[in-house]
């Protein structure tokens, strides 16, 4: 549970009270909408694409502390990226979150982050951490919307909604 | 004898599990309206059962299987007197409140609710006391109907009693909501159903843990209930039915058990309670139930839910009076359950980092997302109560919240 403690650190609260790249971008070329049910976290999408590199990059919507820091650190990282290298980070990102990527032994490209390793210690969290980047996914694949629930679902089982 | 601070102590003794460090810190349980925990009495009578008279029950003729049998027939008493039905053959076992909702849904709706009719909910309903009665609107072509309730999460008596009409078929309605608290005029609102010849099912999984059920009293039809949020078993439940209904219902489940004779042209199906009772039942968490029951019988369900009532108004009083913090439900009459935001932080958050004090709540929709919708927030944090909590769990929780708004401010 240590990682707990880490994962509400100072930067992603800070995100979380003034996120960046926060809005919509007009005339973007790209947009998807991410949804996870269970929590009401609702992330909308904005990019806009050239040359098959991210310049500009914005997120709107509603979510918990995990969710909206994780949106405004993405957008900060993949803004200036080639959309194969942005796409990179998403697996990257996702395995981090899930457990299957060891950020501090195996090679990646998340540096700063790295600080949300902890989530894979919370299951019932993780889906919040991924939101963002699935929904960047989708919006560089052309998909209109996503939701955690669906076959993108990154931990089956752990659902918040039982009783 | 009545719960307070010279026998919670003793009375807390009996649960292992209380003993637990999450995150360095002593548990502070405070999710039971989710599942309760068992005392070492249930645990003891559980492991005795499975290393004692364990075996199939209604079948062989062997002691094992007559030992079992009377066993789990016993527990099936224990429950009849729990409730205060008039016979034993009224209860029937069944997974939990979930699976009695959906026996009444097939067993009575399939057969007696048809086109053009319809079915009374109530706006503050668990998930499973809508979606079996959505399914079952679905396929006959019925119609759900819902009460509607006001800002303190009260139904509107008045709309209720609007709602009925010659097509009205049937009421189906929670005794304590689980995401708000309220506690249901249900005597009353059934009174009223009867005298338009309409059956009711209460859904009793919040209320049976925390107050005394009488059925007779309460003049219900269908009576539901879940052996683990009274410190039983998961697995486990009961729903109680008039027995006049359940004799003419449809039965929910073929196989074993349920028959009395099978060919391959006719099967004659058993009298109540089997004829909803197919295959081998949970046998060993059946007679956990009755342990339960009988656990919670030696302290006094009058006592437990006084004592219950002295935590949730502790807990109201400390908690409303946190600048910052919304309680959501506010009912008159409530049990048992504190549902509140935090402005400006995410329930899943608050859940999150009280975690990290050792102190377990619920966080999310609460199986009620038409109740999140009412009130316009996309989830609450739940602390909800059992006899075994103490103030100073609450103080705890009051702390924690502190805690939480500092982080966010």
């Amino acid at each position: 549970m240590s990682d707990m403690k880490q994962l509400y650190q100072e930067v992603i609260l800070d995100h979380n009270r003034k996120p960046r790249n926060f809005g919509t971008i007009p005339g973007a070329n790209r947009h998807a909408d991410g949804h996870n049910p269970l929590c009401g976290d609702h992330i909308k999408l904005s990019v806009n694409v050239q040359d098959n590199k991210i310049e500009t990059i914005a997120f709107e919507g509603e979510g918990c502390a995990i969710c909206k820091a994780s949106a405004s650190m993405m957008t900060g990282a993949v803004k200036g990226k080639v959309v194969q290298d942005a796409e990179i980070m998403v697996e990257e990102f996702r395995g981090m979150a899930t457990g299957t990527l060891d950020p501090e032994t195996q090679a990646n490209h998340l540096g700063k982050l790295k600080i949300f390793a902890g989530v894979k210690d919370l299951p019932s969290r993780v889906k919040c951490a991924i939101l963002p980047w699935h929904t960047l996914h989708a919006a560089l694949n052309a998909e209109a919307s996503i939701s955690t629930e669906g076959e993108v679902d990154p931990v089956p089982g752990t659902g918040i909604g039982e009783e | 004898m009545s719960i307070n601070s010279s026998n919670i102590g003793k009375i807390r003794a009996d649960f292992p599990i209380l003993g637990l460090q999450v995150s360095g810190k002593p548990l502070v349980y405070l999710d039971n309206a989710a599942s309760s925990q068992m005392p070492q009495q249930v645990i003891d009578r559980i492991v005795r059962y499975q290393k004692e008279e364990h075996s199939n029950i209604h079948r062989a003729v062997h002691y094992l299987s007559e030992l079992a049998t009377k066993e789990f027939e016993a527990a099936r008493v224990k429950v009849q007197h729990f409730l205060n039905a008039k016979e034993s053959r009224e209860i029937i076992f069944t997974r939990g409140t979930t699976e009695a909702i959906n026996l009444v849904m097939h067993g009575y709706g399939r057969a007696f609710i048809g086109k053009g009719d319809e079915i009374v909910l109530s706006a503050m309903e668990h998930h499973a006391n809508i979606v079996p009665w959505q399914m079952l609107a679905q396929e006959k072509g019925a119609v759900l109907r819902v009460i509607p309730m006001n800002d303190a999460g009260e139904l509107l008596i008045e709309e209720f009693e609007a709602l009925f009409n010659e097509k009205t078929k049937f009421l189906a309605l929670s005794h304590v909501s689980n995401a708000l608290g309220t506690v249901n005029p249900v005597k009353q609102m059934t009174a009223f159903a009867h005298r338009h010849g309409v059956p009711v099912l209460l859904d009793g999984a919040q209320a049976a843990p925390h107050q005394p059920i009488d059925v007779q009293d309460l003049d219900c039809d269908f009576y539901a209930f879940s052996g683990h949020k009274l410190c039983g078993p998961t697995g486990i439940g009961a729903l109680y039915g008039r027995a006049q209904l359940l004799e003419k219902m449809q039965p929910f489940q073929g196989g074993g058990d349920m028959i009395l004779s099978v060919t391959f042209e006719k099967t004659t199906y058993n009298v109540i309670p089997s004829k909803f009772e197919a295959g081998t039942p949970p046998i060993m968490a059946a007679i956990g139930l009755g342990a339960a029951i009988d656990y919670l019988n030696g302290i006094g369900i009058a006592n437990i839910d006084a004592y219950v009532k002295e935590l949730l108004n502790y807990a109201t009083e400390r908690v409303s009076a946190m600048p910052g913090v919304r309680i959501i439900g506010t009912a008159k009459h409530k049990a048992a359950v504190l549902s509140f935001e935090i402005n400006g932080v995410h329930p899943h958050d608050v859940g999150t980092i009280l975690n990290e004090d050792g102190i377990a709540i619920r966080t999310g929709h609460h199986c009620a997302q038409p109740v999140m919708q009412r009130f316009h927030v996309p989830a609450t944090a739940r602390a909800s109560f059992a006899f075994y909590n103490t103030k100073e769990e609450i103080d705890k929780l009051v702390k924690g919240i502190k805690k939480v708004q500092e982080m966010f401010s």
